[in-house]
């Protein structure tokens, strides 16, 4: 009898992380919302709490504690004004085509990060954490980066093949991971976290290496040499605009990932396997296999963000053009509730914040805040769940407080929606 | 001590729990609170033992009222719980598990186990209990662990115990031993309160009866009224505690041949050792015996979530040996599988229902075009079942875990039914499932039995076995004690429980 008590408890232990994961991941959209506007909130805490002026002011603080209150207002103005500027319309642009330049710039960014995301997401689905994201970019950048600046191919074509190859590349690269998973029982975030490393100083080698990818009379820096222009992700506008081919692919992705996951029977059973691996075994789906095919499905999305970088970079391709895209993959992936959509959404709200990071500087706000903002909202959204999780507190009641809190404040008709929001 | 509550409320949001529940005890009184699954008993207990507060209603013990903001003072006024899931650290000593958090110390707060075992002993001693303060509980029989949890209510001089689902785990044996330990401390002037949704041990052993149902008690019974008018309170309307059934045909095919198999558990411990058994169609065979006799691991070596020790044994599905299939080939031939805990392994508690129907079936039709979901056939069968199955839905797009438990295996049972199975293996199919419910599922069984399917029935139930069997197998300890006709008595079918071959 006791022998059936241990198992019990040992399959408990086991499934605390996808646990984790499934709760994040029911988060209702009231959370996220909630979430984004503290983490703007503190951003501003730490905007005043940094600013000269602000804190000149607070030394005569009690004669004149408007000064105080004016120069923080400023602040938080100047520097969120800044990043609206920056990231979605700029007012003080002379002609149209200049002031909406910078949402042109937010999709740019956004692009890649909607790609390895939803590889992200969708590894989070299956009740895996993909933390490998960077390395099986750097993986595929070494084939794109190969046939982009090494092959001659008609145009078009050549783009095709070169994103293929990222696609490729990137699955095989994921598909280890799962493999190992599989057969070993190797945790996913070890072996992920251990194979961006190898990935990226194998990417950094061959871009070093004279006859591999460095380019043609190059020195001592790793780099290669620019794409060729029948390979480039060519621009949507005109050349005015940075923003090229790589939003439609990352539309593309969004709309064949919803598909994937919600009206496919292979995301029913990548669904199936992430919420509960033991009734997937029951009812006759491989539970390992799956590991290695959503694997290499999760890393053919962070391929694809791949071969965006890969293919867009200005003067050919460098060790840092992955960008950090990888890890802030996986906070986009939280913020979006690995939903299509919702990554689709956070993907383009962080795109807005590398956007807007340089305007805020030039109005004197250090852009590391947009950051920190970024890091709080994923921190609110994951927090609570993981925190319970981890001290393995009980479940709280159904009505949210803060629910409760809106439902009180906005009359019954909220409370309802609310309700329906966190089924 | 006389416990008393009075209009006792607790709700959970727009759900009553407990709804202006009136409960009396005197001292020494045996009172059982019998209900179905979700009546509200547990929550009642909950609130008495301090774990939640009432929104209305008072609690008093010997006439004074009592406001217990958490167990500690439920503990300090003298109400002591006994939970269905035992709370016990498997690697300590009984002594050491029972002063925790409350150990006895000496000077500079050094631990005094021998004070604690001294107690332990003496209150073994005097009501029987038959423990070693010195065994480590991870080596006691469940019986004897569930005698730790109530030592452990009764050195904090509980007056008032609680025991909640206590038999649940136990052997028919052990329930007698238990019920006997109730009755001694009774005498000895501690009122328990016995939680329970078994008639039969309500009629063996309790002074008096609250019935319980959705959250209000329905009235008193004495230990005499028959199973059927207690059944009937519980239920709310008439109950047929039997099922109706003619006998098997004999000579069917032999649908599934289990040889001499052996199985290991988690841990590599041999949990199925050496067990032979036939099948035919329309017939049940019941696998009785003590729940952690090798019964998991055998149901799940049939369906090949579990492998056979390699040249130990072998299964045979209509004369073709399964051994070195997977999952998905056994269930493609004809296999129907219900198992023994369906949040585990029967459903995915955050797929909606109509997703449930189809968790074996998304391989091709009718669920699936293609890889495409074929959304609008599975929608129509997930509605028809949920109509031949009675299941109690808002709709088939409600999330699993959003119903109650019987409603919940009336899915897995539909999904299992409805496909083309030859071979039905069911396990414990009536587990925290509403009387209602249990009804219908029974019924249901023996429809399948009748249409000439063979039935593996497994259950730690021995009303469910002597209602629903043909042939009764007993496990015990990963053998088959013996195999013996569904009319064996009751007494025999015990011993054999425990070990003793018939």
């Amino acid at each position: 009898m006791s022998k059936s008590k241990v198992k019990v408890e040992k399959l408990e232990n086991d499934s605390t992380s996808s646990q984790v994961l499934r709760e994040i991941l029911t988060g209702s959209p009231v959370r996220t919302i909630l979430s984004i506007f503290v983490g703007f909130a503190v951003g501003a805490i730490f905007m005043v709490v940094f600013n000269p002026e602000v804190l000149k002011s607070f030394g005569y603080f009690f004669s004149r504690p408007g000064d105080t209150f004016g120069a923080m207002g400023k602040t938080i103005g100047d520097g969120y004004g800044a990043l609206f500027r920056g990231a979605i319309f700029n007012t003080q642009a002379d002609t149209f085509e200049i002031a909406i330049r910078p949402i042109t710039e937010t999709l740019r960014f956004a692009a890649p990060l909607i790609l390895a995301g939803l590889g992200v997401g969708l590894g989070f689905r299956v009740g895996l954490f993909n933390i490998g994201a960077v390395g099986q970019m750097a993986f595929s950048l070494i084939g794109v980066t190969y046939v982009a600046t090494q092959i001659q191919l008609p145009f078009v074509i050549h783009t095709i093949v070169a994103v293929i190859v990222a696609v490729i590349f990137a699955a095989a690269y994921g598909a280890i991971v799962g493999f190992l998973k599989a057969r070993t029982g190797a945790h996913e975030v070890i072996v992920t976290i251990m194979l961006n490393y190898v990935a990226l100083n194998l990417f950094s080698f061959f871009l070093r290496t004279p006859g591999l990818l460095l380019e043609k009379d190059g020195g001592g820096t790793p780099k290669a040499d620019p794409a060729l222009e029948t390979a480039v992700l060519p621009n949507l506008f005109t050349d005015q605009y940075r923003l090229n081919w790589g939003l439609i692919i990352a539309i593309g992705a969004t709309f064949f990932y919803w598909w994937l996951m919600e009206r496919s029977t292979i995301g029913y059973r990548f669904r199936m396997v992430g919420f509960n691996a033991n009734a997937a075994r029951a009812a006759g789906i491989r539970v390992e296999r799956t590991f290695v095919w959503a694997m290499a499905a999760s890393a053919a999305f962070a391929g694809l963000a791949g071969a965006n970088q890969g293919l867009t970079a200005v003067g050919g391709v460098t060790p840092s053009i992955h960008a950090n895209i990888g890890f802030d993959a996986i906070t986009v992936a939280l913020l979006g509730g690995s939903r299509a959509g919702g990554i689709f959404a956070a993907g383009l709200l962080f795109g807005a914040f590398k956007a807007g990071g340089p305007a805020m500087q030039v109005v004197g706000v250090a852009p590391e805040i947009l950051h920190v903002v970024q890091a709080l909202i994923v921190m609110f959204i994951a927090a609570p769940p993981l925190i319970r999780a981890l001290f393995r507190l009980p479940q709280p009641p159904k009505r949210k407080p803060i629910s409760e809190w809106i439902a009180a404040r906005l009359g019954k008709g909220s409370a309802s929606t609310e309700q329906k929001a966190s089924n | 001590m006389k416990l008393e509550l009075r209009q006792v409320t607790k709700r959970f949001g727009t759900l009553v729990a407990n709804d202006r529940i009136d409960l009396v005890v005197e001292p020494g009184e045996i009172h059982a609170l019998l209900g179905e699954n979700g009546a509200g008993k547990s929550t009642l207990m909950n609130v008495l033992y301090g774990l939640y507060q009432a929104e209305e209603g008072t609690i008093l013990l010997d006439g004074v009222e009592q406001n217990f903001k958490g167990p500690g003072d439920a503990m300090a006024a003298g109400i002591g719980m006994v939970h269905q899931h035992f709370m016990l650290i498997p690697v300590f000593t009984v002594a050491e598990n029972v002063v925790l958090g409350n150990e006895p110390t000496k000077k500079l707060g050094v631990l005094d186990l021998d004070a604690a075992r001294k107690k332990v002993r003496a209150l073994s001693d005097r009501f029987g209990f038959d423990v070693d303060p010195d065994a480590l509980v991870s080596d006691l029989p469940v019986g004897a662990q569930q005698r730790v949890e109530i030592i452990k209510s009764l050195i904090r001089d509980a007056k008032i115990l609680v025991l909640d689902e206590p038999t649940a785990v136990l052997t028919p044996q052990e329930t007698d031993e238990l019920m006997q330990i109730m009755r001694d401390l009774a005498a000895a002037g501690t009122s328990i309160i016995f939680i329970t949704h078994k008639l039969r041990e309500v009629q063996a052993v309790s002074d008096k009866i609250t019935v319980i149902r959705q959250g209000k008690v329905v009235g008193q019974a004495k230990p005499t009224s028959t199973a059927g008018e207690l059944a009937t309170m519980m239920v709310g309307r008439e109950v047929d505690l039997k099922v109706n059934k003619s006998v098997a045909k004999q000579g069917g095919n032999l649908v599934l041949r289990v040889e001499d198999i052996h199985v290991e558990d988690d841990r590599k411990q041999l949990a199925v050792d050496g067990v032979s058994f036939n099948v035919q169609a329309g017939e049940v065979l019941a696998i009785a015996g003590v729940q952690g006799n090798g019964q998991t691991e055998l149901a799940e070596a049939l369906l090949g979530l579990r492998h056979v020790v390699k040249g130990r044994g072998a299964i045979a599905l209509n004369d073709v040996y399964v051994d070195n299939q997977s999952v998905r080939q056994r269930l493609e031939a004809g296999i129907g599988y219900v198992p023994e805990d369906r949040k585990k392994d029967g459903l995915v508690g955050e797929f909606d229902i109509a997703e449930n129907l189809m968790l074996n079936g998304s391989y091709g039709k009718p669920f699936a075009k293609g890889v495409a979901i074929d959304f609008a056939s599975r929608d129509r069968i997930a509605n028809q079942l949920i109509k031949a199955f009675d299941v109690r839905t808002p709709s088939a797009s409600t999330q699993a875990q959003k119903l109650s438990g019987g409603n919940q295996q009336k899915v897995v049972v539909a999904r299992e039914l409805s496909r083309e199975v030859k071979l039905l293996i069911v396990s414990q199919p009536t587990r925290g499932v509403d009387v209602g419910s249990i009804e219908f599922i029974h019924e249901r069984i023996v429809a399948e039995r009748d249409e000439g399917k063979a039935v593996l029935l497994i259950s730690t139930e021995l009303d469910e076995v002597l209602a629903l069997a043909d042939r009764i197998a007993v496990m015990y300890r990963g053998k088959i004690v013996g195999i013996v006709d569904a009319n064996v008595s009751r007494e025999t079918l015990g011993k054999m429980m425990a070990g003793v071959a018939a």
